[in-house]
């Protein structure tokens, strides 16, 4: 049975070599160009991270969608959260939103200006801060796809203070797939489906869309065997002309997912339309909580006021990003004119470059895609 | 999607709300209010901000490497295929690896 | 591009404070017979007859004040200890302590961390030999402020510039165990498990080191904000060669392993305060690894990369699956959750 050594056999480079080496046979086998896509900026990172970008051969072009929860975050969202920590409430938020921009600050700028913003790894920690502190109105900024909803959905169920509240940024992933296969301009013969939300959802929900957009989906997990191989089985798929779910995570992801989770997150949550950052108005991108969740919303608790936040944006070269082409596989970071130059992490313009998840954040960070098979 | 780690679960808090799981080095507390079934002392778990998510099945860690080499299998027959063993095999014989997956 | 106004960025060890020193205080730079200001090295080296005066300073602000493996005090002493060792100088001569004191601050407190100064100062052979006292009012210090100064004698200093290709990367143990630590600890993750600072002098593994490989040592830095990440960026940076380091051959305790898993920090940008990184040119480099093995302080030493000549400051990382480029850390790590 798993022991701890065997949970680094996903990361065997052995089995590795071999998966990269058959990805190579099959795609030149194919002939032609294959573009896939990935929705999930946990697989951006692993790719990045063990450096399998440069394992994958040249003829596979594995582009990252809107799969980062951060970067589509509007910058209105932003705004409210900002806000309410001008306003007075200590703000508890993940750290990978500290320090997205919105349309003039971001909460790390509101927290240098003398706001109370704390970070915390997890829903349960802002409870127990409102708990320690029952004079300050706490506000937990709630970011992230259904995979961490499900966490909010739990305390919120399993009861609040009455001075913490929920600014919901939550967003739904199958709406990303959808989203970027309705787009013509897109070559995208292949998905790979974040594990960690069909962990939640089940692999079942893709079935629909395999058979409607005739495009296959594997799902895939995180270690770096988990990635090539599900990758080495989407070119499989595509090749046979297989339209088919694959699940290739099966020791997370069942067919119908985890149903007590899913139960929760509909009891608290619903899904609406909403604005993803620098693409489109997503009609079943958000999720909000539910009308007998008002009480513990702090869009009802507050009066947010956003011009607090400052004027219009004095941010003129957020005209010039083009994090929405980038996010919807239309373009890569090395295409936008600001990338690297005025917009690096340390002084950002767009949310792909904030995020730890974001395209050009990583692409910055870990190079691009770096031809380093030429260094000795 | 998103950071998810798993660990194995040392205790079970007596209200059964919360766990004591090891990650290999360093213990943490996890909630248990949306796992998908219900855990026990030595089952391993996906944490995912501070929550289980998913019970592991054990035997699914051996099933996972077990696919990863069935993949690779798979994939070599690919390239030892002729177009006419491919003809032969969409006339009635089901492709190898069918069953059993998903 | 600079902002108005100073952020916790500029103290983190990173990009950010480079281009603040760089920017604002390299103006007080002045010409001297020796290593200054301008080269932003750990310490200075100003010539002394045919000798060099090594001078280095630090402050401290580490909270919380007292975390597994160590303190303030310990943290101080070191600290200092360590940047006059990375420059070469091995003997310490004398250091100064300075401490700025928060009103309240409770004095049993402040006696253990003067026995930690002194049980540190010991180790190295580094007495304390003078200091200064100040109490500001409540809030206008976060308890304590430690500062502490060096001096050193030394024959021949060792810079963090000098690699060429060819040159062995070599680290003293295993990284990421301080900050983790710390990080851990401060704030209130909920993991628990054997973290502890690595904190130690280490004048005496430098002496072993620079015993066995003389002039052969041709780089030294201490991992210290931005961990093992930072320090191949600088000495990259510095010698405009590029470094590849491989990431299996990295000595990392489990427990900071697994910390960095489940928080998605990794221990590569980690800082540590007990260990050193070493450019050693390649016919020295293994036995100086075997001097540093043979010391307690050295048992995890390893041999973990190369200077190249390809990409002059960066740093390629091979992961055993893939390569890619290890980015210089900007700012204090945070833990992720995607």
């Amino acid at each position: 049975m798993a022991d701890p050594a065997s949970e680094l056999k996903f990361r065997d480079p052995v089995r590795g070599r071999a998966l990269t080496e058959a990805l190579a046979r099959e795609v030149e086998a194919a002939g032609r160009t294959l573009s896939v896509m990935h929705v999930c900026g946990s697989h951006e990172q692993a790719i990045a991270r063990f450096g399998l970008r440069a394992a994958f051969p040249r003829g596979l072009d594995v582009i990252m969608g809107p799969g980062c929860p951060v970067c589509v975050t509007d910058t209105p969202e932003v705004d409210e959260a900002v806000a309410l920590a001008a306003q007075g409430a200590t703000v508890c938020t993940y750290g990978d939103m500290l320090r997205l921009p919105g349309t003039v600050r971001s909460l790390a700028d509101a927290q240098a200006e003398g706001g109370r913003v704390e970070v915390v790894y997890s829903v349960t920690q802002a409870v127990d801060l409102a708990r320690a502190r029952p004079a300050e109105q706490v506000v937990f900024f709630a970011s992230g796809f259904e995979t961490t909803a499900v966490a909010t959905a739990a305390v919120l169920l399993g009861g609040v203070p009455e001075n913490f509240s929920v600014l919901s940024a939550h967003k739904y992933v199958p709406a990303a797939m959808d989203l970027v296969s309705e787009m013509k301009e897109t070559n995208i013969e292949g998905f790979v489906a974040a594990g960690h939300a069909a962990a939640i959802t089940g692999w079942g929900i893709f079935e629909p869309f395999a058979a409607r957009t005739g495009t296959p989906v594997v799902v895939a997990g995180f270690e770096p065997l988990d990635v090539l191989a599900a990758v080495l089985e989407l070119v499989r798929l595509i090749r046979a002309g297989r339209p088919e779910v694959v699940n290739c995570y099966p020791r997370c992801v069942s067919r119908e997912g985890n149903l007590p989770a899913l139960a929760k997150l509909w009891q608290v949550f619903d899904v609406v339309g909403g604005n993803w950052r620098g693409i489109a108005t997503v009609p079943r991108g958000n999720l909000e909580l539910r009308p007998a969740f008002a009480h513990a919303n702090a869009r009802h608790r507050f009066r947010i006021d956003t011009a607090l936040v400052g004027g219009a944006s004095t941010n003129l070269l957020a005209e010039h990003c083009i994090c929405g082409k980038i996010m919807s596989g239309l373009a890569k970071p090395s295409d936008c004119p600001l990338f690297g130059r005025e917009c690096r992490p340390e002084s950002p313009v767009g949310a792909c470059m904030v995020s730890s998840e974001g395209s050009c954040k990583i692409w910055h960070v870990y190079g691009g895609p770096p031809d380093l098979a030429e260094v000795a | 999607m998103c950071l998810g780690v798993p660990g194995k679960v040392l205790s079970i808090s007596d209200d059964g709300m919360s766990a004591q799981v090891d990650f290999f080095g360093v213990q943490k507390e996890l909630r248990l209010d949306i796992v998908d079934v219900p855990v026990s002392v030595g089952d391993y778990v996906l944490n995912h901000v501070g929550f289980a998510i998913r019970r592991i099945p054990p035997e699914e860690v051996g099933e996972t490497l077990a696919l990863f080499d069935q993949i690779l299998k798979e994939a070599a027959g690919d390239d030892l295929m002729a177009e006419d063993v491919r003809g032969e095999m969409a006339a009635g014989r089901p492709p190898p690896g069918e069953g059993g997956r998903g | 591009m600079a902002s108005d106004r100073i952020g916790m960025k500029h103290g983190a060890g990173g990009r950010a404070m480079r281009a603040l020193i760089e920017e604002v205080f390299l103006g007080l730079a002045s010409p001297v017979d020796g290593i200054g200001l301008a080269a932003l090295d750990d310490g200075a080296a100003i010539r002394v007859g045919d000798r060099w005066l090594v001078v280095t300073t630090d402050s401290h602000v580490v909270h919380p004040i007292f975390f597994p493996g160590g303190d303030i005090g310990r943290l101080a002493v070191s600290g200092t200890v360590n940047d006059l060792a990375m420059m070469g100088a091995t003997e310490p001569l004398a250091l100064t302590c300075a401490v700025i004191l928060e009103e309240g601050f409770p004095r049993e407190d402040l006696v253990r961390v003067r026995d930690s100064m002194l049980e540190a100062s010991r180790e190295a052979g580094a007495p304390i030999v003078t200091g200064d006292t100040k109490v500001m009012g409540h809030g206008e210090v976060d308890g304590i402020v430690l500062n502490t100064a060096g001096v050193a004698l030394c024959d021949r200093v060792v810079t963090d510039a000098g690699l060429h290709p060819g040159d062995r990367i070599l680290v003293t143990g295993s990284v990421g165990d301080h900050g983790m630590a710390v990080m851990v600890k401060r704030h209130a993750l909920g993991i628990q498990g054997n973290l502890r600072s690595d904190v130690a002098p280490l004048n005496g593994l430098v002496r072993a080191a620079l015993s066995a490989g003389g002039a052969g040592v041709v780089a030294m830095k201490d991992p210290t904000r931005g961990g093992l990440a930072s320090v191949l960026h600088e000495m990259a940076g510095k010698a405009r060669v590029g470094v590849l380091l491989d990431e299996t051959a990295v000595p990392v305790n489990p427990e900071v392993r697994a910390a960095g898993e489940v928080l998605g920090i990794d221990p590569l940008v980690v800082a540590n305060e007990g260990k050193a990184v070493l450019g050693v040119r390649p016919e020295a480099a293994d036995r100086v690894l075997a001097a540093l093995r043979a010391h307690p302080l050295g048992r995890r030493a390893a041999i973990v990369g190369t200077a190249i000549a390809e990409r002059p400051g960066q740093v390629i990382l091979d992961t055993g699956l893939g390569r890619r480029l290890l980015a210089e850390p900007d700012g204090e790590p945070l833990p992720r959750i995607c």
